[in-house]
């Protein structure tokens, strides 16, 4: 890449008709070599913008390597599609926003130049040349502030209006084959988090380094130094004492330094999110140091928008960063000292300056002024650009405007003249980096003699330095930095409540950096305050005499800070012209609120690699192996049921079902929730609990567990194994156990019982194996007696099964004979196996959810937040049975007996179709309607391939739920599908088949 | 070019005039004292001005109009409420938002989008049914849609959501809407104003006498003032306003917070919401996509943000639209959100006689807004609670007359 012509510092085009060529006053854009610059003049790198090739320097960002092939048109503003180009050059210029592939909106002049990109800016219609939609800027008259609330609201129009309004607005595009992008994202902490790495942060981060913290510094740029290596009024000096600090911190062994990385935010105790080009870092730290510095705030004057107006700043840091030519001949707008180095900057750099304008009438004396005449620069004191006038290429200035302007800022423009440039700089004044320091708590006030807002009180452990401190000189800013560095790390050992009046000393009086109203009304506007909305100075009048004259509304009426920038260069401007018009100061007029982004942050970075937490079941290997088909139960992944080649889905959870009607079948349980209490007054507690009695509750048996909030609405449901005087074991929902574990703690806090309560849901899993054959498959692999007598329905035991210690519960939610086996997590393989080898003499089949839900519906048991709701009681339900109430107290009680004063509203029944229902049936919350009117619904429906019919349970009115009435169902397409209410359990009414012994299964194989 | 814009262009002098007037002093007394300049509070005054020519009735706002819930929310407008009394109130509003633009002469870009709730699980699928059922029941256009419609509608949308949470069908409510949330404020306002009532901005109440259970004034910042009739309508601020007449009430105050993108070329029509994921997303006219979650998991009367919001929240939209990962975040923020224990709001009558409760906003009343202004005026100007809102009284609580909104207010606003 080393070929002579390549460096040749124009654009080389494509296309024949390039329109650079014939401006050959351009090719000189790159300066010679600066001391510090940032570029690599041995990478070239090129890349295409808008179809037409350039070539910048790695190093250069899009901005700079396009200024410098002398292209001024970077993008179009959002809502005239006027022109623009460079502003900031400090990340908020919104309007040379590119779109580069799938990358959308980004930020031209910060976006380091990367090989090969292909560029075009976002939002034009063919281009930024010739934008179709720039014809907008004709209509501008017509679209006063907040045109969009007077006008398109005619109620058959409006669809139409705001197709076109969607189209015409918006920024990039999002490209919808665009890959998800997970990065990863990393914890760090540090003793001190020093945030800008200028003059005085640097400063800082050696001082408190230098006292013993470990110093982390970050700064959005592409290397340290701040303003120190580019406002040098021409003196090389200070860059190179700048550079300096760099070194010294680069080398510290205590101070890591971060460049190229935004502080995003600042959040409670210290969590900044630190984001760089590939993560998203959460720094914690012990303090923090704000050394944000300022933004430069532009001059309000018509077309000061046109490419080639600048702010001084950007023109600084054009030249000494990327030794890029700002322009050629300078008309430099000043109120204030940074002006005057600027100009000397430019002076220094062989750019010609046709005028110096100074706002003030009595400009403070300063070494530059006479510099700056020796080199028969004029000065025009007390004089405002009133106008910058647009080139005959329609792509930059061509003359600046200038006329005496007088004492209330009225510009004199019977005296104007204009001066032929081809570019301006703006150096008007500076608003404080604050909003870190607002979003961290710190209240600010409004220093007059300033004109900028100061930290007034910070909140313990946070402190400010250098520009956003007030303070703007160098050697000054060295001082602040390492005052409030040492001060830090005092604060380490010793943090005090609060950190009051940090400004120790205001610096020694030097002219207000900003300039109180740098505004010039103009009777044709164009004079811009918010560059990203296209908000021009009389928006703010006319707002305010619209009645939006204080700062939030203004804000909202005219948008301005909401774009993409968030108010960066027109804030301050704003809360100006609002004081003017007020006549208030800008401290009575206040700040709008400040909150993250400090820049906007990718949503992949926010995101991570964004785990899923997923739960799996120490079977799920086993169930994979059958072909099970999964479903999400909360976090848990559960077969739903196993598939068969050839079978359908019906056809397979009815298959599971029959094989646990008629043998045996078995279901991995191992979700629900599983605790234990143990202590003297563990019994007490559930007795609280839950509805029913547990102090009668012999050792060794277990009982159906009811709860409720306190609003007496059942909230979960479960079993309670009584396993010693002290000792239970008992089982949640599914979906409840993290929950009312959670709830039970919060309980105990409150009541302190003497009792202790472990959630074992994770450590323990559990099967369930049913059917009539399911005793003969566990006697094959247990010693534990299980005949009916030693071993009762209801009953439990602690037993060996295959080896495995494990606790045997007979109980059933299916109904049928059968034992949950709860057993420790990492046994349920080898039981699991044990009991397939075990019962394939009697084709043991394993069963899904779904064939769970069947069964149980057979037998008329509900399920807590299928059949019921946020409102169910215990009697709506049907669980009255369940409810102890003459016990002292249980969660719930004394809603019950209110409750138990009222009618019901509805009532769960059981129900059926009629066993030659052959049409649609209904679906589960399909609604039951009496008279055209809602009475109820259903909760659980399904064929029963048992009872060769369908059955369900539904909410009916209290009056509907006697047996054999007939209910109507309305289906989703209106259809009416009649019901008969059927009394529960549907099958085995009576209990039978848990209880009694069924036929031996080696008689029945006979 | 509509042609009422012409005047901006031709007219000498600036051809607007106050939205709302800034009254210099309160007066002595007022027929009316409504506590709350935020869209609640401002809808009620208009509707007492225009419905029942009640205009010497003061709006007092410690910030600055709007500037609660109602400029902090995500405008989402609905009505696929779950039960009948949700559904019947928030039907109401919408059928009034549909002529509100026109009504103010201000356009609220009041926009019709289509709204779905993703079914993540079929526990979910069941909700969205009986959503469906009962809002078709009161005419109200709701369905249950399948995966295929959802994707036709939102073709970017991953179906999967990165393979952890398929989605399963969804509730399509064609009426879905959005709207411009300030303009809503300065819309009532600015018709409450016209008609005589007087906005006091900057003006906090800080007490309130009741003497013999009933009303006779309020203390503010700026001076005490009497009046037999007060409304509350402060939302978050809730708590704090009633224990000065020291009535109890079962809400609990979170923080709800929300982010916007950069604005971007259209590309998403109907708002999306997903319970299970906890986002929620439209996007505006301007282009941005503005974004929510649920609740903070915890009570705070604050409008701190916080990271892990954020963190979360990008993480779920990249689940649901992975091509958005070079979409950057502009702004976070928060609201306080006024819960209620069955997400449905608390409205009409309290037992101080004169005093008027419009509260349990939670997360869902900014598309209240204009049913809960019309229903409060002829409460307070009857004396009695409208029909539409007599099932929302503070007294349910202590009578177990809950209106169960949960299944259909948690997440989706
Ligand atoms: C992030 C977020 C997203 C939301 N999204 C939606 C959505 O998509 N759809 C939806 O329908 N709803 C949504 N909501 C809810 C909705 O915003 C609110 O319920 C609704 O705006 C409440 O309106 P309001 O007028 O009652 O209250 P507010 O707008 O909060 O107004 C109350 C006003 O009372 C003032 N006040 C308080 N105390 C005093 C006092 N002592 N003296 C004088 N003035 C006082 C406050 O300053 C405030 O301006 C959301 C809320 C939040 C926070």
């Amino acid at each position: 890449m080393s070929e002579a012509g390549l460096h040749q510092p124009f654009a080389k085009s494509t296309l024949p008709q390039e329109p650079l060529t014939d401006r050959p006053s351009r090719r000189g854009d790159r300066l010679p070599p600066m001391p510090h610059e940032w570029i690599d003049r041995d990478r070239i790198i090129d890349f295409t913008f808008e179809g037409t090739h350039f070539w910048g320097y790695a190093g250069d960002t899009i901005s700079s390597a396009l200024w410098a092939s002398g292209q001024r048109i970077l993008g179009r503003s959002f809502k005239y599609h006027r022109p623009r180009g460079i502003l900031s050059f400090a990340n908020h210029d919104i309007n040379a926003l590119m779109q580069a592939g799938e990358k959308l909106n980004l930020r031209a002049d910060t976006t380091p130049l990367e090989p090969g990109m292909t560029l075009a800016a976002v939002n034009t219609i063919e281009g930024v040349h010739n934008d179709r939609a720039s014809l907008l800027n004709a209509f501008s008259p017509f679209l006063p502030v907040g045109f969009y609330y007077k006008a398109f609201h005619h109620k058959r129009l409006f669809p139409f209006w705001e197709r076109l309004i969607r189209r015409i607005s918006g920024l990039g595009q999002l490209v919808p084959t665009t890959p998800r992008i997970r990065t990863a994202k990393r914890y760090d902490f540090c003793d001190v988090l020093v945030i800008g790495a200028g003059v005085s942060g640097l400063s800082a981060a050696l001082a408190a380094a230098a006292a013993g913290a470990d110093v982390a510094l970050v700064d959005e740029n592409a290397q340290a130094g701040g303003s120190g290596s580019y406002q040098l009024g021409g003196e090389l000096a200070l860059a190179e004492t700048t550079h300096q600090l760099v070194q010294q911190v680069m080398h510290h062994p205590r101070i890591r330094l971060f460049t190229q990385t935004v502080a995003a935010g600042y959040y409670t105790d210290h969590w900044v999110p630190l984001v760089d080009r590939d993560h998203l870092t959460k720094m914690r730290a012990k303090a923090v140091i704000i050394a944000s510095g300022a933004y430069e705030q532009p001059a309000v004057f018509r077309n000061n928008d046109l490419p080639g107006v600048l702010l001084a700043s950007a023109a600084q840091r054009l030249i000494y960063r990327y030794a890029v030519k700002p322009m050629h001949r300078a008309v430099v707008l000043v109120a204030n000292t940074d002006g005057y180095r600027a100009a000397m900057d430019l002076l220094t750099q062989g750019i010609s300056i046709q005028a110096v304008v100074e706002l003030r009438s009595d400009p403070i004396a300063n070494p530059w002024i006479a510099q700056l005449r020796s080199h028969h620069v004029p000065i025009y004191s007390g004089y405002c650009i009133y106008e910058a006038k647009t080139n005959p290429a329609k792509d930059g200035v061509c003359s600046a405007v200038i006329c005496p302007i007088d004492a209330r800022g009225i510009p004199q423009t019977g005296f104007s003249q204009a001066i032929a440039c081809d570019g301006i700089l703006m150096s008007v004044g500076w608003a404080p980096t604050a909003n870190l320091l607002y979003q961290a708590g710190a209240k600010l006030r409004f220093e007059p003699s300033l004109q900028q807002f100061v930290p007034d009180t910070l909140p313990p452990g946070i402190f400010a330095c250098g520009r956003v401190n007030g303070v703007y000189e160098f050697a000054e800013k060295i001082h602040d930095g390492q005052n409030v560095g040492v001060t830090a790390f005092e604060y380490l050992n010793n943090p005090l409540p609060s950190n009051s009046c940090p400004l120790s000393r205001l610096p020694s009086f030097t002219p207000p950096p900003l300039h109180p109203a740098p505004f010039i009304p103009h009777p044709k506007g164009k004079n811009f305050v918010d560059f990203d909305e296209d908000l021009q100075y009389k928006d703010f009048i006319h707002a305010a005499q619209e009645g939006f004259d204080n700062i939030e509304l203004l804000k909202r009426y005219t948008t301005v800070g909401m774009g993409p920038s968030q108010g960066k260069h027109s804030n301050m401007n704003a809360l100006q012209i609002l004081a003017q018009i007020t006549g208030k100061s800008p401290g009575e007029v206040g700040t709008t609120t400040a909150r993250p982004f400090f820049h906007p942050v990718l949503l992949s970075h926010l995101a991570g690699r964004s785990f899923t937490p997923k739960r799996q079941t120490p079977l799920h290997s086993r169930h994979g192996a059958l072909g099970a088909k999964f479903m999400l139960a909360g976090q848990w992944q559960r077969p739903e049921y196993y598939a068969r080649s050839h079978s359908s889905r019906i056809d397979c959870i009815q298959r599971e079902a029959i094989a646990v009607r008629q043998r045996v079948g078995m279901i991995d349980v191992g979700t629900l929730g599983k605790l234990e209490i143990r202590g003297p007054q563990a019994a007490e507690f559930l007795e609280r609990v839950y509805t029913g009695r547990y102090a009668n509750l012999k050792g060794g048996m277990s009982r159906y567990a009811l709860m409720l909030d306190e609003t007496g609405v059942v909230i979960d449901d479960g079993v309670i194994a009584r396993l010693g005087l002290d000792h239970f074991y008992f089982t949640t929902t599914t979906s409840g156990a993290a929950q009312i574990h959670r709830e039970l703690t919060r309980w105990n806090t409150i009541w302190q019982l003497d009792c202790g309560i472990v959630n074992l849901t994770g450590a323990r899993s559990a099967i369930n194996l049913a059917g009539p054959h399911a005793r003969h498959v566990l006697a094959q692999l247990t010693d534990c007696d299980l005949s009916s007598a030693a071993f009762p329905y209801l009953a439990v035991r602690e037993a060996i099964v295959a080896q495995i210690p494990v606790l045997l519960l007979r109980v059933g939610f299916v109904g049928e004979w059968g034992y949950e086996i709860h057993v420790a997590a990492e046994s349920t393989p080898a039981l699991w196996d044990a009991l397939m080898v075990a019962g394939a003499a009697h084709d043991i089949t394993p069963f899904g959810v779904e064939a769970q839900r069947l069964l149980r519906l057979e037998k008329g048991h509900l399920i807590v937040g299928q059949d019921t709701d946020g409102l169910t009681t215990p009697r709506e339900a049907g669980l009255a049975w369940a409810v102890k109430s003459d016990k002292p107290f249980f969660i719930g009680q004394r809603s019950l007996e209110i409750l138990a004063k009222q009618p019901i509203q509805q009532k769960l029944v059981g129900f059926r179709l009629d066993p030659a229902f052959q049409a649609t049936p209904p679906q589960e919350c399909h609604l039951v309607i009496e008279q055209d009117e809602i009475v109820g619904r259903v909760t659980s429906v399904a064929y029963s391939p048992t009872l060769k019919q369908f059955i369900g349970l539904a909410y009916v009115a209290p009056e509907m739920a006697t047996p054999n009435h007939r209910f109507n169902i309305r289906l989703s397409n209106g259809e009416i599908v009649t019901a008969i209410v059927t009394s529960t359990p549907f099958y085995d009414p009576d209990n039978q088949r848990q209880k009694e012994t069924i036929a031996h299964p080696s008689q029945v194989a006979a | 070019m509509p042609l009422r814009l012409l005047k901006f262009a031709f007219s000498r002098e600036y051809p607007e005039t106050r939205m709302f007037r800034q009254p210099d002093r309160l007066q002595s007394s007022y027929d009316a004292v409504i506590i709350g300049g935020g869209g609640h509070g401002l809808a009620a005054a208009y509707y007492l001005a225009r419905d029942y020519g009640m205009t010497h009735v003061a709006v007092l706002e410690k910030g600055y109009l709007g500037g609660g819930n109602t400029g902090r929310n995500t405008t989402i407008i609905r009505s696929n409420y779950l039960t009948p009394e949700g559904v019947k109130f928030y039907n109401e509003s919408m059928r009034l938002w549909q002529d509100l633009s026109q009504d103010f002469d201000l356009n609220l870009f009041y926009s019709n989008r289509g709204h779905f709730t993703l079914a993540h699980t079929d526990a979910a699928v069941r909700t969205m049914r009986w959503r469906a059922e009962v809002n078709k029941h009161y005419g109200i256009a709701s369905e249950l849609v399948d995966p295929e419609t959802i994707q036709k509608a939102c073709p970017l949308m991953d179906l999967t959501c990165a393979g952890h949470a398929p989605v399963l069908g969804a509730l399509y409510h064609a009426p879905g809407s959005i709207a411009r949330h300030d303009a809503v404020a300065w819309g009532y306002g600015r018709g409450a104003d016209r008609r005589g009532v007087e906005i006091h901005q900057q003006t906090e109440v800080l007490g309130i006498t009741v003497r013999s259970g009933k009303v006779t004034g309020v203390e503010t910042n700026r001076g005490s003032i009497s009046t037999s009739r007060v409304l509350c309508a402060v939302a978050g601020f809730t708590p704090r306003i009633l224990r000065l007449v020291g009535l109890r009430s079962p809400l609990y105050i979170h923080p709800l917070q929300a982010m916007v993108s950069e604005p971007m070329k259209p590309w998403l029509d109907p708002i999306i919401v997903s319970g299970s994921l906890h986002v929620y997303v439209s996007q505006t006219a301007r282009g941005e996509l503005v974004m929510g979650a649920s609740l903070d998991p915890y009570e705070l009367h604050a409008t701190r943000s916080t990271l892990e919001f954020a963190e979360g929240l990008a993480a779920h939209m990249l689940d649901l639209f992975p091509c958005l990962s070079h979409v950057k975040v502009v702004r976070q923020w928060a609201g306080i959100a006024d819960m209620t224990p069955d997400f449905a709001p608390i409205m009409g009558k309290t037992p101080i006689s004169g005093f008027y409760l419009d509260a349990g906003w939670g997360t869902w009343g900014f598309k209240a807004t204009p049913v809960s202004g019309k229903t409060m005026a002829y409460t307070i100007a009857h004396d009695r609670p409208h029909p539409l809102i007599e099932s929302f009284a503070l007294s349910r609580f202590a009578n177990y007359e809950l209106v169960g909104e949960k299944g259909a207010a948690s997440v989706g606003h």
